[in-house]
């Protein structure tokens, strides 16, 4: 009977000592994501000392009123911008990827973000395919994520309504995949019959860009983002009983089909919006779920989603700071940089590791 | 009971609302299965089933807090009686030692056995198991049927498991439905040795029942 209590206790040890331990995770990837957004905000072609940060930020005295500017109106929305852009599309990946019990699932692969680019390349490349009536050479600040926003909507109304019709979640992910590539061939139609400035004009906004946003913007982007973060903490539950497959989940008390439709909804709005306000920006959705697996060793979405949004948010930042690195007047694209340095991390992470989980 | 493809899965399924009766009706208390709600099934009827679960970092605990889904809150959030059903249940299945490891990491008898605590959790009438010694050696099967059975005199559920076990069931089980291409045949072991409803389940150039020793063996010419 002692034996029994003595391996009781011991259990229980371990099971608090485990929660301590992602306390400690937690806290200190918190700290971690709090100085990357102020070391973001001070990266850039003007240096401005920290101090003058702070002030600008919190109200202080600024010793130029240039900096001030620059801080407030260019440097601290764009910071934002990467938070919500990072840890939207990681949170995203972290819904596909359990929904499809599929490691390689993204915001990407149900064709979502395509549907944004559609959306794009009508509004940008069908003005000189279909003449005038489109919006001519000035593309005004709210058309462009009104069009990607629809884009996004339409694919993913199509892939809703064929996910109601078919009841493997498999062959959803192939109709996503199908609705991409037919997106695509629709993007390179156009761009083969239009002019080599809309071409560039296009091509420039599917390099991607945390940039630009105004403070209006940063508010619609905001408001539209916590309904999707609301969204997907009340589907916490569900997300947990499908990572036993869906004839469990359904057999625990969980409608399937509409919690399916949910997370669908869910992330198409997140990407939608994401992608309409920064264009395209790959990997992340699809990466940063595998490493907060690894960094917390857990299935369970109650821990999964704060972490994979604060390490999202905690890779764009850095993403957007080596963009920024070469001091000069010129930023890279971010799509690119994302890409660049985000697969290895992701193909050493796996070979290290030797086992992808769901 | 039944060979291969006879229907023995179709019929669980079937029984358990994972897919829709061919013809006819289940009804479970009076209360047809196909009006029931998920949530109310839920409460009435627990699985095991033969499919992989998804690869995941799960701990066997975390797999059979799962089981409490039906009573736990939006959040999921575990309450005083929800941690004492899983207790109760590792503790039935005698898994106290792999509450902490990754479900991955066992063996199959042991997951086995973590997926009927996972079941008993849900604290249900009725639990369906669909083949449940598929993948386990003579010793685990013993162990898998012995512990069924004795769940059953402890907590007066009611279970249901298809099984390739003919001999095994035949000394174990309270009750066999046995499914044969024309007929089927259900009572308890005796009656249906009784009745000689064994004979048909076999070619008889291969097998037949010895009803002296009440299992099959293997046809001497």
């Amino acid at each position: 009977m002692t034996k029994v209590k003595k391996i009781d206790s011991y259990h229980r040890k371990n099971d608090r000592m485990e929660n301590k331990s992602y306390t400690k995770h937690f806290l200190f990837l918190s700290v971690l994501l709090i100085i990357l957004f102020f070391l973001n905000i001070s990266f850039g072609s003007v240096s401005i000392p920290f101090k003058d940060i702070f002030n600008s930020i919190f109200g202080g005295n600024v010793t130029k009123e240039s900096w001030g500017t620059i801080i407030i109106n260019f440097r601290l929305p764009k910071a934002i911008t990467a938070v919500l852009v990072g840890s939207g599309l990681s949170i995203c990946g972290l819904l596909m990827q359990t929904l499809f019990r599929n490691p390689l699932a993204g915001p990407f692969v149900l064709g979502i973000s395509s549907g944004a680019s559609l959306g794009v390349a009508i509004l940008i490349l069908g003005s000189s395919v279909f003449g005038g009536f489109l919006l001519t050479s000035s593309v005004s600040n709210w058309s462009l994520p009104i069009a990607a926003s629809l884009g996004a909507f339409l694919v993913l109304s199509a892939v809703i309504i064929a996910a109601n019709k078919v009841r493997n979640t498999m062959s959803i992910l192939i109709i996503g995949l199908m609705f991409g590539s037919l997106t695509s061939a629709v993007i390179s139609v156009l761009s083969y019959f239009s002019e080599a400035a809309q071409i560039q004009q296009y091509l420039f906004w599917s390099f991607g860009s945390l940039g630009n946003l105004s403070w209006n913007e940063i508010t619609v982007f905001v408001m539209i983002y916590t309904i999707g973060i609301l969204g997907t903490i009340s589907v916490i539950k569900p997300l947990n009983s499908f990572l036993l497959g869906e004839n469990y989940a359904k057999s625990l008390g969980i409608n399937v089909k509409r919690s399916r439709n949910i997370i669908l909804l869910i992330t198409s709005i997140l990407t939608g919006v994401i992608t309409a306000f920064s264009g395209p920006i790959a990997f992340v959705g699809l990466a940063v779920p595998h490493i907060a697996r690894m960094l917390f060793s857990s299935s369970n979405h109650k821990i999964l989603l704060p972490a994979v949004a604060i390490i999202g948010a905690i890779a764009l930042l850095v993403c957007d700071m080596i963009a920024q690195l070469p001091t000069s007047e010129f930023t890279l694209p971010i799509n690119a940089i994302t890409s660049l340095f985000g697969a290895p991390v992701v193909i050493w992470l796996l070979i290290r590791k030797k086992r992808i989980f769901v | 009971m039944g060979k291969n493809g006879i229907g023995k899965s179709t019929l669980l399924r079937t029984l358990s609302k994972v897919q829709k009766p061919i013809l006819g009706d289940v009804f479970i208390h009076q209360k047809k299965l196909q009006e029931l709600t998920e949530k109310e099934l839920s409460t009435q009827l627990s699985l095991v089933l033969t499919e992989r679960l998804p690869e995941s970092q799960l701990t066997v605990y975390e797999l059979i807090a799962l089981g409490r889904q039906p009573y736990t809150n939006w959040i999921d959030k575990l309450s005083e009686k929800d941690i004492e059903k899983v207790e109760t249940a590792i503790h039935q299945t005698e898994i106290a030692h792999l509450k902490n490891r990754r479900f991955y990491e066992l063996s199959d008898g042991q997951l086995q056995r973590v997926l009927i605590a996972r079941a008993l959790a849900q604290d249900t009438e009725i639990i369906i198991l669909d083949e449940p010694t598929a993948h386990l050696d003579m010793h685990h099967t013993i162990k898998i049927f012995s512990l069924l059975k004795k769940l059953v005199a402890e907590t007066q559920k009611t279970v249901v498991i298809s099984s390739h076990e003919v001999n095994l069931s035949i000394q174990l089980a309270d009750e066999i439905i046995l499914i044969t291409e024309n007929t089927l045949h259900s009572g308890t072991p005796k009656k249906l040795i009784e009745e000689n409803a064994f004979d048909t389940l076999f070619p008889k150039e291969l097998v037949i029942f010895n009803k002296e020793l009440q299992q099959f063996v293997i046809s001497k010419n």
